[in-house]
Protein backbone atom coordinates (compact mmCIF):
# COMPACT_ATOMS: atom_id res chain seq x y z
CA UNK A 1 0.00 0.00 0.00
CA UNK A 2 0.79 3.53 -0.86
CA UNK A 3 0.01 6.28 1.46
CA UNK A 4 0.59 9.38 -0.74
CA UNK A 5 0.50 8.17 -4.53
CA UNK A 6 0.64 11.26 -5.94
CA UNK A 7 3.63 12.26 -4.25
CA UNK A 8 5.19 9.08 -3.54
CA UNK A 9 5.50 7.95 -7.32
CA UNK A 10 5.18 11.27 -9.21
CA UNK A 11 7.69 11.26 -12.24
CA UNK A 12 11.18 12.21 -11.84
CA UNK A 13 10.34 15.37 -13.46
CA UNK A 14 7.40 16.07 -12.35
CA UNK A 15 9.00 15.89 -8.85
CA UNK A 16 11.91 18.02 -10.02
CA UNK A 17 9.37 20.59 -11.09
CA UNK A 18 7.78 20.64 -7.46
CA UNK A 19 10.98 20.78 -5.73
CA UNK A 20 12.24 23.84 -7.69
CA UNK A 21 8.99 25.36 -7.11
CA UNK A 22 9.32 24.85 -3.55
CA UNK A 23 12.91 25.52 -3.51
CA UNK A 24 12.52 29.06 -4.65
CA UNK A 25 9.49 29.82 -2.17
CA UNK A 26 11.67 28.80 0.57
CA UNK A 27 14.69 31.00 -0.21
CA UNK A 28 12.58 33.58 -0.45
CA UNK A 29 11.56 33.42 3.54
CA UNK A 30 14.33 32.39 4.82
CA UNK A 31 16.63 35.03 3.15
CA UNK A 32 13.83 37.46 4.31
CA UNK A 33 12.96 36.06 7.68
CA UNK A 34 16.27 34.45 8.95
CA UNK A 35 19.69 37.07 9.43
CA UNK A 36 21.52 33.96 9.52
CA UNK A 37 20.80 33.08 5.96
CA UNK A 38 20.47 37.11 4.37
CA UNK A 39 23.99 37.36 5.58
CA UNK A 40 25.48 34.08 4.38
CA UNK A 41 23.44 34.77 0.76
CA UNK A 42 24.93 38.24 0.53
CA UNK A 43 28.19 37.40 1.35
CA UNK A 44 28.15 34.96 -1.33
CA UNK A 45 26.54 37.86 -3.92
CA UNK A 46 23.25 35.85 -3.94
CA UNK A 47 19.59 37.45 -4.00
CA UNK A 48 15.98 34.94 -3.99
CA UNK A 49 15.98 36.15 -7.47
CA UNK A 50 19.22 33.95 -8.25
CA UNK A 51 17.87 30.68 -7.53
CA UNK A 52 15.04 29.48 -10.18
CA UNK A 53 15.04 25.61 -9.95
CA UNK A 54 15.96 22.58 -8.33
CA UNK A 55 19.72 23.02 -10.41
CA UNK A 56 20.56 26.34 -8.15
CA UNK A 57 20.55 24.13 -5.17
CA UNK A 58 24.52 23.56 -5.10
CA UNK A 59 24.72 27.70 -5.27
CA UNK A 60 23.23 28.13 -1.57
CA UNK A 61 25.33 28.08 1.59
CA UNK A 62 25.31 24.99 3.72
CA UNK A 63 23.93 25.07 7.11
CA UNK A 64 26.51 22.52 10.27
CA UNK A 65 24.86 21.74 13.27
CA UNK A 66 27.34 24.79 15.10
CA UNK A 67 25.37 26.95 13.11
CA UNK A 68 22.08 25.52 15.09
CA UNK A 69 24.60 26.38 18.02
CA UNK A 70 25.76 29.54 17.73
CA UNK A 71 22.22 30.91 16.85
CA UNK A 72 21.34 28.84 20.15
CA UNK A 73 17.83 28.84 20.60
CA UNK A 74 15.94 30.43 18.51
CA UNK A 75 17.54 32.36 15.94
CA UNK A 76 17.24 30.10 12.75
CA UNK A 77 13.85 30.41 13.15
CA UNK A 78 12.19 31.85 10.24
CA UNK A 79 8.57 32.41 12.15
CA UNK A 80 7.30 34.42 15.15
CA UNK A 81 7.29 32.34 18.38
CA UNK A 82 3.59 32.81 18.14
CA UNK A 83 3.81 30.55 15.17
CA UNK A 84 5.41 27.87 17.19
CA UNK A 85 3.82 25.47 18.44
CA UNK A 86 6.56 22.99 19.39
CA UNK A 87 10.11 22.38 20.20
CA UNK A 88 12.60 19.30 20.39
CA UNK A 89 16.00 19.44 21.15
CA UNK A 90 18.78 17.07 20.87
CA UNK A 91 21.66 16.24 23.41
CA UNK A 92 24.29 18.73 23.52
CA UNK A 93 27.58 19.60 23.38
CA UNK A 94 29.12 21.54 25.55
CA UNK A 95 25.92 22.06 27.54
CA UNK A 96 24.24 23.78 24.51
CA UNK A 97 21.40 21.38 22.94
CA UNK A 98 20.17 21.61 18.93
CA UNK A 99 16.98 23.58 19.37
CA UNK A 100 14.56 22.67 17.02
CA UNK A 101 10.99 24.01 16.22
CA UNK A 102 7.53 23.04 14.71
CA UNK A 103 4.54 25.23 13.33
CA UNK A 104 0.95 23.51 13.32
CA UNK A 105 1.55 23.10 9.60
CA UNK A 106 5.25 21.12 10.68
CA UNK A 107 3.89 19.17 12.82
CA UNK A 108 0.75 18.16 10.32
CA UNK A 109 4.10 17.19 7.68
CA UNK A 110 6.08 15.61 9.88
CA UNK A 111 3.02 13.51 10.66
CA UNK A 112 2.60 13.27 6.34
CA UNK A 113 5.92 11.34 6.42
CA UNK A 114 5.34 9.41 9.35
CA UNK A 115 2.52 7.70 8.20
CA UNK A 116 4.06 7.83 4.62
CA UNK A 117 7.23 5.75 6.22
CA UNK A 118 4.69 3.57 8.21
CA UNK A 119 2.49 2.38 5.53
CA UNK A 120 5.57 1.64 3.26
CA UNK A 121 6.81 -1.02 5.96
CA UNK A 122 2.99 -2.49 5.98
CA UNK A 123 1.38 -1.22 8.78
CA UNK A 124 -2.15 -0.88 8.36
CA UNK A 125 -4.60 1.11 10.50
CA UNK A 126 -5.66 -1.95 12.19
CA UNK A 127 -2.41 -2.36 13.17
CA UNK A 128 -1.40 -1.57 17.35
CA UNK A 129 1.53 0.19 17.61
CA UNK A 130 3.45 -0.27 20.21
CA UNK A 131 6.39 2.89 20.73
CA UNK A 132 9.21 2.65 22.89
CA UNK A 133 11.22 5.64 21.44
CA UNK A 134 11.52 8.11 24.39
CA UNK A 135 8.69 10.51 24.67
CA UNK A 136 10.00 14.17 25.56
CA UNK A 137 12.51 16.15 24.04
CA UNK A 138 13.81 13.48 21.51
CA UNK A 139 12.04 13.41 18.23
CA UNK A 140 10.90 9.28 18.65
CA UNK A 141 8.49 9.40 20.45
CA UNK A 142 6.35 12.16 19.47
CA UNK A 143 7.14 11.76 15.93
CA UNK A 144 5.68 8.09 15.51
CA UNK A 145 3.03 8.83 17.76
CA UNK A 146 1.65 11.38 14.92
CA UNK A 147 2.82 9.01 11.82
CA UNK A 148 0.71 6.67 13.92
CA UNK A 149 -2.46 8.05 14.69
CA UNK A 150 -2.63 9.93 11.22
CA UNK A 151 -2.79 6.20 9.59
CA UNK A 152 -5.59 5.63 12.28
CA UNK A 153 -3.66 2.52 13.82
CA UNK A 154 -3.56 2.07 17.81
CA UNK A 155 -1.28 3.90 19.59
CA UNK A 156 0.32 2.60 22.87
CA UNK A 157 2.94 5.46 24.07
CA UNK A 158 4.95 3.25 26.50
CA UNK A 159 7.91 5.29 26.09
CA UNK A 160 11.53 3.69 26.49
CA UNK A 161 12.88 1.27 29.32
CA UNK A 162 10.70 -0.72 31.56
CA UNK A 163 11.09 -4.13 29.85
CA UNK A 164 9.20 -6.95 31.85
CA UNK A 165 6.13 -4.48 31.24
CA UNK A 166 7.22 -3.72 27.35
CA UNK A 167 6.90 -7.68 26.92
CA UNK A 168 3.24 -7.72 29.10
CA UNK A 169 1.95 -5.39 27.54
CA UNK A 170 2.93 -6.43 24.18
CA UNK A 171 1.40 -9.79 25.15
CA UNK A 172 -1.83 -8.47 26.61
CA UNK A 173 -2.61 -5.98 24.46
CA UNK A 174 -1.91 -7.47 21.49
CA UNK A 175 0.91 -5.16 19.83
CA UNK A 176 1.61 -6.05 16.74
CA UNK A 177 4.15 -3.12 15.65
CA UNK A 178 7.25 -2.35 17.69
CA UNK A 179 9.12 0.85 17.01
CA UNK A 180 12.22 1.55 18.87
CA UNK A 181 15.83 1.14 18.16
CA UNK A 182 17.59 -2.10 16.63
CA UNK A 183 19.65 -2.90 19.77
CA UNK A 184 16.23 -2.13 22.18
CA UNK A 185 14.54 -4.72 20.23
CA UNK A 186 17.18 -7.50 20.63
CA UNK A 187 17.11 -6.86 24.62
CA UNK A 188 13.54 -7.33 24.64
CA UNK A 189 14.05 -10.43 22.35
CA UNK A 190 16.41 -11.48 24.60
CA UNK A 191 14.66 -10.72 27.89
CA UNK A 192 11.40 -12.24 26.40
CA UNK A 193 13.87 -15.78 26.67
CA UNK A 194 14.50 -15.52 30.09
CA UNK A 195 10.68 -14.61 30.82
CA UNK A 196 9.47 -17.45 29.16
CA UNK A 197 7.94 -15.78 26.49
CA UNK A 198 8.04 -17.04 23.10
CA UNK A 199 7.90 -14.25 20.48
CA UNK A 200 6.02 -16.88 18.07
CA UNK A 201 3.06 -16.59 20.58
CA UNK A 202 2.97 -12.89 20.42
CA UNK A 203 1.03 -10.80 17.87
CA UNK A 204 4.31 -8.93 16.73
CA UNK A 205 4.45 -8.83 13.02
CA UNK A 206 6.77 -5.76 12.31
CA UNK A 207 8.87 -3.64 13.24
CA UNK A 208 10.40 0.34 12.83
CA UNK A 209 13.90 0.70 13.96
CA UNK A 210 16.23 3.76 13.85
CA UNK A 211 17.67 6.31 15.92
CA UNK A 212 21.11 4.35 15.43
CA UNK A 213 23.03 2.70 13.18
CA UNK A 214 22.56 -0.92 12.73
CA UNK A 215 24.00 -3.76 10.25
CA UNK A 216 21.84 -5.98 8.08
CA UNK A 217 23.27 -9.13 10.43
CA UNK A 218 21.73 -7.40 13.20
CA UNK A 219 18.62 -7.42 10.91
CA UNK A 220 18.57 -10.99 10.35
CA UNK A 221 19.06 -11.43 14.38
CA UNK A 222 16.34 -9.57 14.97
CA UNK A 223 13.77 -10.99 12.38
CA UNK A 224 14.54 -14.92 12.93
CA UNK A 225 14.36 -13.88 17.41
CA UNK A 226 10.97 -11.59 17.14
CA UNK A 227 9.69 -13.36 13.60
CA UNK A 228 9.17 -10.71 12.41
CA UNK A 229 10.03 -7.89 9.52
CA UNK A 230 12.99 -5.20 10.98
CA UNK A 231 12.37 -1.86 8.88
CA UNK A 232 14.92 0.73 8.73
CA UNK A 233 13.55 4.38 9.38
CA UNK A 234 15.82 7.40 9.31
CA UNK A 235 15.39 10.63 10.69
CA UNK A 236 17.20 13.64 12.53
CA UNK A 237 15.56 16.33 14.36
CA UNK A 238 17.09 18.89 12.53
CA UNK A 239 15.47 18.11 8.95
CA UNK A 240 12.20 16.74 11.28
CA UNK A 241 12.66 14.08 12.79
CA UNK A 242 12.27 10.28 12.27
CA UNK A 243 10.31 9.66 8.79
CA UNK A 244 12.84 11.70 6.61
CA UNK A 245 13.31 8.37 4.95
CA UNK A 246 12.41 4.52 5.04
CA UNK A 247 12.82 1.33 3.93
CA UNK A 248 9.69 0.01 2.11
CA UNK A 249 8.56 -3.62 2.02
CA UNK A 250 11.30 -4.15 -0.10
CA UNK A 251 14.32 -3.44 1.98
CA UNK A 252 16.42 -2.56 -0.32
CA UNK A 253 17.17 1.14 0.50
CA UNK A 254 15.68 3.92 2.49
CA UNK A 255 13.29 6.65 0.41
CA UNK A 256 13.79 9.87 1.43
CA UNK A 257 10.51 11.67 1.13
CA UNK A 258 12.04 13.72 -1.22
CA UNK A 259 8.78 16.30 -1.44
CA UNK A 260 9.69 17.50 1.50
CA UNK A 261 13.61 17.21 2.23
CA UNK A 262 15.79 17.67 -1.01
CA UNK A 263 19.14 15.13 -0.27
CA UNK A 264 22.09 15.62 -1.71
CA UNK A 265 25.69 13.47 -1.17
CA UNK A 266 28.83 15.69 -1.06
CA UNK A 267 32.20 14.90 -0.80
CA UNK A 268 33.14 16.08 3.19
CA UNK A 269 36.53 17.70 2.06
CA UNK A 270 36.01 19.41 -1.02
CA UNK A 271 31.94 19.92 -0.63
CA UNK A 272 31.23 19.32 -4.04
CA UNK A 273 28.81 17.01 -5.42
CA UNK A 274 29.92 13.30 -5.38
CA UNK A 275 28.83 11.37 -9.21
CA UNK A 276 25.74 9.14 -8.38
CA UNK A 277 26.34 6.19 -6.55
CA UNK A 278 29.15 6.98 -4.68
CA UNK A 279 29.68 7.15 -0.69
CA UNK A 280 28.95 10.94 0.42
CA UNK A 281 27.80 12.93 3.50
CA UNK A 282 23.86 13.28 3.20
CA UNK A 283 23.53 16.87 3.00
CA UNK A 284 19.43 17.75 3.46
CA UNK A 285 17.66 21.38 1.96
CA UNK A 286 14.05 20.76 3.79
CA UNK A 287 12.01 22.98 1.59
CA UNK A 288 8.42 22.84 3.05
CA UNK A 289 9.36 23.48 6.66
CA UNK A 290 8.29 26.48 8.02
CA UNK A 291 9.91 27.23 11.75
CA UNK A 292 13.15 26.14 11.23
CA UNK A 293 14.00 25.86 7.17
CA UNK A 294 17.40 24.29 6.66
CA UNK A 295 19.50 25.15 3.50
CA UNK A 296 21.84 22.31 2.78
CA UNK A 297 21.86 21.28 5.98
CA UNK A 298 24.78 18.31 6.61
CA UNK A 299 24.36 15.73 8.45
CA UNK A 300 27.81 14.07 8.49
CA UNK A 301 26.01 10.38 7.46
CA UNK A 302 27.81 8.64 5.00
CA UNK A 303 25.55 7.25 2.62
CA UNK A 304 24.79 6.71 -1.52
CA UNK A 305 21.69 7.60 -3.11
CA UNK A 306 19.64 5.76 -5.95
CA UNK A 307 17.45 7.18 -7.96
CA UNK A 308 16.63 4.11 -10.04
CA UNK A 309 12.70 3.34 -9.38
CA UNK A 310 11.79 0.74 -6.44
CA UNK A 311 9.84 -2.82 -7.46
CA UNK A 312 7.17 -1.20 -4.58
CA UNK A 313 6.15 1.45 -6.91
CA UNK A 314 7.32 4.20 -5.45
CA UNK A 315 10.03 6.91 -7.52
CA UNK A 316 11.49 8.45 -4.33
CA UNK A 317 14.94 8.26 -3.88
CA UNK A 318 16.70 5.33 -2.38
CA UNK A 319 19.16 6.16 0.51
CA UNK A 320 21.65 3.12 1.27
CA UNK A 321 21.83 2.18 4.90
CA UNK A 322 24.13 5.00 6.59
CA UNK A 323 27.43 3.16 6.81
CA UNK A 324 29.55 6.13 8.89
CA UNK A 325 30.25 9.21 9.66
CA UNK A 326 31.91 12.17 8.52
CA UNK A 327 32.62 13.38 11.88
CA UNK A 328 33.67 11.46 15.00
CA UNK A 329 30.07 11.40 16.47
CA UNK A 330 29.08 8.04 18.19
CA UNK A 331 25.50 6.99 18.30
CA UNK A 332 25.29 4.98 22.12
CA UNK A 333 21.41 3.95 23.00
CA UNK A 334 20.25 5.90 20.21
CA UNK A 335 22.14 9.44 22.11
CA UNK A 336 24.75 11.20 19.87
CA UNK A 337 28.41 11.66 22.17
CA UNK A 338 30.95 13.48 20.53
CA UNK A 339 34.00 12.59 22.13
CA UNK A 340 35.00 16.58 22.74
CA UNK A 341 31.88 16.41 25.06
CA UNK A 342 33.69 14.34 27.43
CA UNK A 343 37.24 15.92 27.15
CA UNK A 344 35.45 18.94 27.62
CA UNK A 345 34.02 17.53 30.86
CA UNK A 346 37.29 16.26 32.21
CA UNK A 347 39.04 19.56 31.22
CA UNK A 348 36.81 21.48 33.45
CA UNK A 349 37.61 18.85 36.48
CA UNK A 350 41.59 18.86 36.74
CA UNK A 351 43.47 21.61 35.26
CA UNK A 352 45.57 18.87 33.18
CA UNK A 353 45.47 17.91 30.22
CA UNK A 354 43.37 14.54 30.39
CA UNK A 355 43.94 11.62 28.00
CA UNK A 356 40.87 9.53 27.82
CA UNK A 357 39.87 6.96 25.47
CA UNK A 358 35.99 5.79 25.00
CA UNK A 359 35.38 2.11 24.43
CA UNK A 360 31.78 1.64 22.97
CA UNK A 361 30.76 -2.25 22.75
CA UNK A 362 27.38 -3.73 22.63
CA UNK A 363 27.18 -6.38 25.24
CA UNK A 364 23.78 -8.34 25.74
CA UNK A 365 22.53 -6.28 22.62
CA UNK A 366 22.79 -2.80 24.61
CA UNK A 367 25.07 -0.30 23.96
CA UNK A 368 27.79 0.10 26.80
CA UNK A 369 30.49 3.34 27.21
CA UNK A 370 33.92 2.88 29.59
CA UNK A 371 35.80 6.02 29.22
CA UNK A 372 39.08 5.31 30.57
CA UNK A 373 41.28 8.21 32.28
CA UNK A 374 43.96 8.42 32.65
CA UNK A 375 45.67 9.06 36.37
CA UNK A 376 47.86 11.64 36.04
CA UNK A 377 48.73 14.92 38.04
CA UNK A 378 45.85 16.31 40.01
CA UNK A 379 43.93 13.48 39.58
CA UNK A 380 46.50 10.89 41.54
CA UNK A 381 45.53 10.33 44.94
CA UNK A 382 47.25 8.16 47.62
CA UNK A 383 43.86 7.56 49.18
CA UNK A 384 41.13 5.12 47.61
CA UNK A 385 38.95 7.29 48.95
CA UNK A 386 39.75 9.98 46.92
CA UNK A 387 40.17 8.19 44.13
CA UNK A 388 36.29 6.42 44.03
CA UNK A 389 34.89 9.73 44.40
CA UNK A 390 37.16 10.80 41.86
CA UNK A 391 35.44 8.36 39.75
CA UNK A 392 32.17 8.87 40.92
CA UNK A 393 32.35 12.27 40.04
CA UNK A 394 33.49 12.14 36.60
CA UNK A 395 31.55 9.26 36.34
CA UNK A 396 28.33 11.70 37.56
CA UNK A 397 29.57 14.61 35.19
CA UNK A 398 29.94 12.41 32.09
CA UNK A 399 26.71 11.29 32.62
CA UNK A 400 24.93 14.52 33.29
CA UNK A 401 26.58 15.77 30.21
CA UNK A 402 25.75 12.85 28.01
CA UNK A 403 22.39 11.58 29.37
CA UNK A 404 23.42 8.20 29.39
CA UNK A 405 25.19 6.08 31.80
CA UNK A 406 28.86 5.19 31.75
CA UNK A 407 31.38 3.24 33.34
CA UNK A 408 34.56 5.08 34.29
CA UNK A 409 38.07 2.97 34.84
CA UNK A 410 41.35 4.74 36.08
CA UNK A 411 44.19 3.62 33.66
CA UNK A 412 47.77 4.63 34.61
CA UNK A 413 49.35 6.79 32.48
CA UNK A 414 50.28 6.37 28.96
CA UNK A 415 48.14 3.47 28.77
CA UNK A 416 46.11 4.95 25.91
CA UNK A 417 47.45 4.39 22.46
CA UNK A 418 49.31 7.78 21.04
CA UNK A 419 49.88 7.39 17.35
CA UNK A 420 52.15 10.16 15.58
CA UNK A 421 51.42 12.32 19.40
CA UNK A 422 47.76 12.16 18.62
CA UNK A 423 45.77 9.80 21.10
CA UNK A 424 43.47 7.52 19.47
CA UNK A 425 40.04 8.24 21.29
CA UNK A 426 37.60 5.96 20.47
CA UNK A 427 37.69 2.05 20.22
CA UNK A 428 34.31 1.21 18.55
CA UNK A 429 33.68 -2.24 19.35
CA UNK A 430 29.98 -2.85 17.80
CA UNK A 431 29.78 -4.24 14.49
CA UNK A 432 28.35 -1.60 13.00
CA UNK B 1 60.05 13.45 62.16
CA UNK B 2 57.78 13.55 59.00
CA UNK B 3 58.34 10.67 57.02
CA UNK B 4 57.71 10.81 52.57
CA UNK B 5 55.98 7.90 52.02
CA UNK B 6 56.11 7.20 47.60
CA UNK B 7 53.09 6.20 46.40
CA UNK B 8 52.17 4.40 43.03
CA UNK B 9 49.47 4.10 40.61
CA UNK B 10 49.03 0.51 39.49
CA UNK B 11 46.18 -0.95 37.33
CA UNK B 12 46.25 -4.76 38.12
CA UNK B 13 47.92 -6.11 35.12
CA UNK B 14 50.32 -8.46 36.04
CA UNK B 15 54.21 -7.97 35.93
CA UNK B 16 53.30 -4.12 37.15
CA UNK B 17 54.75 -4.57 40.52
CA UNK B 18 57.82 -6.30 39.71
CA UNK B 19 58.63 -3.68 37.49
CA UNK B 20 58.08 -1.06 40.00
CA UNK B 21 60.33 -2.91 42.48
CA UNK B 22 63.21 -4.18 39.87
CA UNK B 23 63.41 -0.38 38.76
CA UNK B 24 64.32 0.40 42.48
CA UNK B 25 66.52 -2.43 42.82
CA UNK B 26 68.51 -1.60 39.71
CA UNK B 27 68.94 2.08 41.15
CA UNK B 28 70.10 0.75 44.59
CA UNK B 29 66.97 2.06 46.59
CA UNK B 30 65.69 -0.06 49.48
CA UNK B 31 62.77 -0.27 50.54
CA UNK B 32 61.95 -0.25 54.32
CA UNK B 33 58.20 -0.43 54.21
CA UNK B 34 55.41 -1.16 51.72
CA UNK B 35 51.60 -1.73 51.34
CA UNK B 36 48.99 -2.50 48.71
CA UNK B 37 45.66 -0.64 48.69
CA UNK B 38 43.87 -2.56 46.31
CA UNK B 39 40.41 -2.37 44.34
CA UNK B 40 38.79 -4.31 41.89
CA UNK B 41 40.99 -2.71 38.50
CA UNK B 42 43.67 -0.73 40.24
CA UNK B 43 46.20 -0.49 43.55
CA UNK B 44 47.87 1.98 45.02
CA UNK B 45 51.76 0.76 45.86
CA UNK B 46 52.57 2.86 49.41
CA UNK B 47 56.54 2.86 50.55
CA UNK B 48 58.72 3.93 52.57
CA UNK B 49 61.92 4.41 50.70
CA UNK B 50 65.77 4.48 51.14
CA UNK B 51 66.35 7.29 48.62
CA UNK B 52 63.08 8.75 47.96
CA UNK B 53 63.61 11.09 45.70
CA UNK B 54 65.69 9.45 43.54
CA UNK B 55 62.85 6.93 43.08
CA UNK B 56 60.32 9.72 42.57
CA UNK B 57 62.06 10.81 39.96
CA UNK B 58 62.72 7.62 38.24
CA UNK B 59 59.30 6.25 38.06
CA UNK B 60 57.68 9.64 37.33
CA UNK B 61 60.36 8.92 34.17
CA UNK B 62 59.52 5.83 33.24
CA UNK B 63 55.44 7.05 33.58
CA UNK B 64 54.38 6.20 36.20
CA UNK B 65 51.32 8.26 38.43
CA UNK B 66 53.22 9.10 41.99
CA UNK B 67 52.99 10.78 44.50
CA UNK B 68 54.54 12.39 47.93
CA UNK B 69 52.82 11.55 51.04
CA UNK B 70 53.60 12.84 54.63
CA UNK B 71 53.39 10.02 56.65
CA UNK B 72 54.44 9.10 60.28
CA UNK B 73 56.46 6.07 61.81
CA UNK B 74 55.36 5.95 65.61
CA UNK B 75 57.86 2.99 67.48
CA UNK B 76 55.64 1.12 70.16
CA UNK B 77 56.56 -1.57 72.17
CA UNK B 78 55.55 -5.50 70.14
CA UNK B 79 53.05 -6.33 73.51
CA UNK B 80 49.27 -6.62 73.68
CA UNK B 81 47.43 -3.03 74.14
CA UNK B 82 50.34 -1.20 72.83
CA UNK B 83 48.57 -0.36 69.31
CA UNK B 84 45.36 0.39 71.20
CA UNK B 85 46.83 2.92 73.29
CA UNK B 86 48.48 4.59 71.07
CA UNK B 87 45.86 4.91 68.51
CA UNK B 88 43.76 6.18 71.59
CA UNK B 89 45.77 9.22 72.35
CA UNK B 90 44.99 10.19 68.40
CA UNK B 91 41.15 9.52 68.54
CA UNK B 92 40.63 10.92 71.74
CA UNK B 93 41.62 14.38 70.05
CA UNK B 94 39.46 13.33 67.18
CA UNK B 95 42.74 12.78 64.54
CA UNK B 96 41.48 10.58 62.03
CA UNK B 97 43.66 7.56 60.86
CA UNK B 98 43.31 7.78 56.99
CA UNK B 99 45.59 4.00 56.99
CA UNK B 100 48.37 2.29 58.12
CA UNK B 101 50.40 0.08 57.64
CA UNK B 102 52.86 -2.52 60.03
CA UNK B 103 55.76 -4.44 60.98
CA UNK B 104 57.70 -5.90 64.13
CA UNK B 105 60.99 -5.82 64.65
CA UNK B 106 61.97 -7.82 67.09
CA UNK B 107 60.65 -6.28 70.49
CA UNK B 108 59.37 -3.38 68.87
CA UNK B 109 56.70 -2.90 66.38
CA UNK B 110 56.83 -0.34 63.73
CA UNK B 111 53.94 1.13 62.74
CA UNK B 112 53.42 3.79 59.47
CA UNK B 113 50.29 6.11 59.92
CA UNK B 114 48.54 8.83 57.89
CA UNK B 115 46.35 10.73 59.76
CA UNK B 116 44.16 13.97 58.89
CA UNK B 117 46.44 15.92 60.79
CA UNK B 118 50.13 15.26 60.52
CA UNK B 119 51.19 18.18 62.71
CA UNK B 120 49.48 17.55 65.50
CA UNK B 121 49.54 13.96 65.63
CA UNK B 122 53.43 14.76 65.95
CA UNK B 123 52.72 16.94 69.32
CA UNK B 124 50.25 14.11 70.61
CA UNK B 125 52.31 11.61 70.54
CA UNK B 126 55.99 13.38 71.69
CA UNK B 127 53.82 14.91 73.86
CA UNK B 128 52.75 11.42 75.17
CA UNK B 129 56.10 9.62 75.18
CA UNK B 130 55.67 7.93 72.59
CA UNK B 131 58.61 7.59 69.97
CA UNK B 132 58.37 8.39 66.20
CA UNK B 133 60.86 7.02 63.94
CA UNK B 134 62.90 9.19 61.75
CA UNK B 135 63.28 8.16 58.03
CA UNK B 136 66.79 7.33 58.14
CA UNK B 137 66.39 4.97 61.21
CA UNK B 138 63.83 2.64 59.63
CA UNK B 139 66.27 0.73 57.81
CA UNK B 140 68.83 0.73 60.82
CA UNK B 141 66.33 -0.83 63.35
Amino acid sequence: MIWNEHKECMSREELRILQGKRLCEMVERVYHNVPFYRKKMQELGLEPGDIKGIDDLPKLPFTTKQDLRDNYPYNLFAVPMSEVVRVHASSGTTGRPTVVGYTRKDISTWSEVVARCLISSGVKKNDIIQIAYGYGLFTGGLGLHYGSEKVGATVIPISGGNTKKQIQLMKDFGSTVLACTPSYALYLAESMEEMGINPKDLKLRVGIFGAEPWTEEMRKEIEKKLNIKAIDIYGLSEVIGPGVSCECEMQKGLHIQEDHFIPETIDPNTLEPVSNGQVGELVFTTVTKEALPLLRYRTRDLTTLNYEKCECGRTLVRMEKCTGRSDDMLIIRGVNVFPSQIESVLLNMGETNPHYLLIVDRINNLDVLEVWVEVEGSFFSDEIRKLESLTARIKHQIESTLGISVKVKLVEPKTIERTEGKAKRVIDKRKI
Amino acid sequence: MIIKQLSVFLENKSGRLTEVTKILGDLGINISALSIADTAEYGILRMILTDTDKAYKALSEKGFSVSLTDVLCLKVPHVPGALAKALEILSKKGISVEYMYAFEVGEQALVIIKTDDIKKSIDLITSNEMELIKASEIDQI
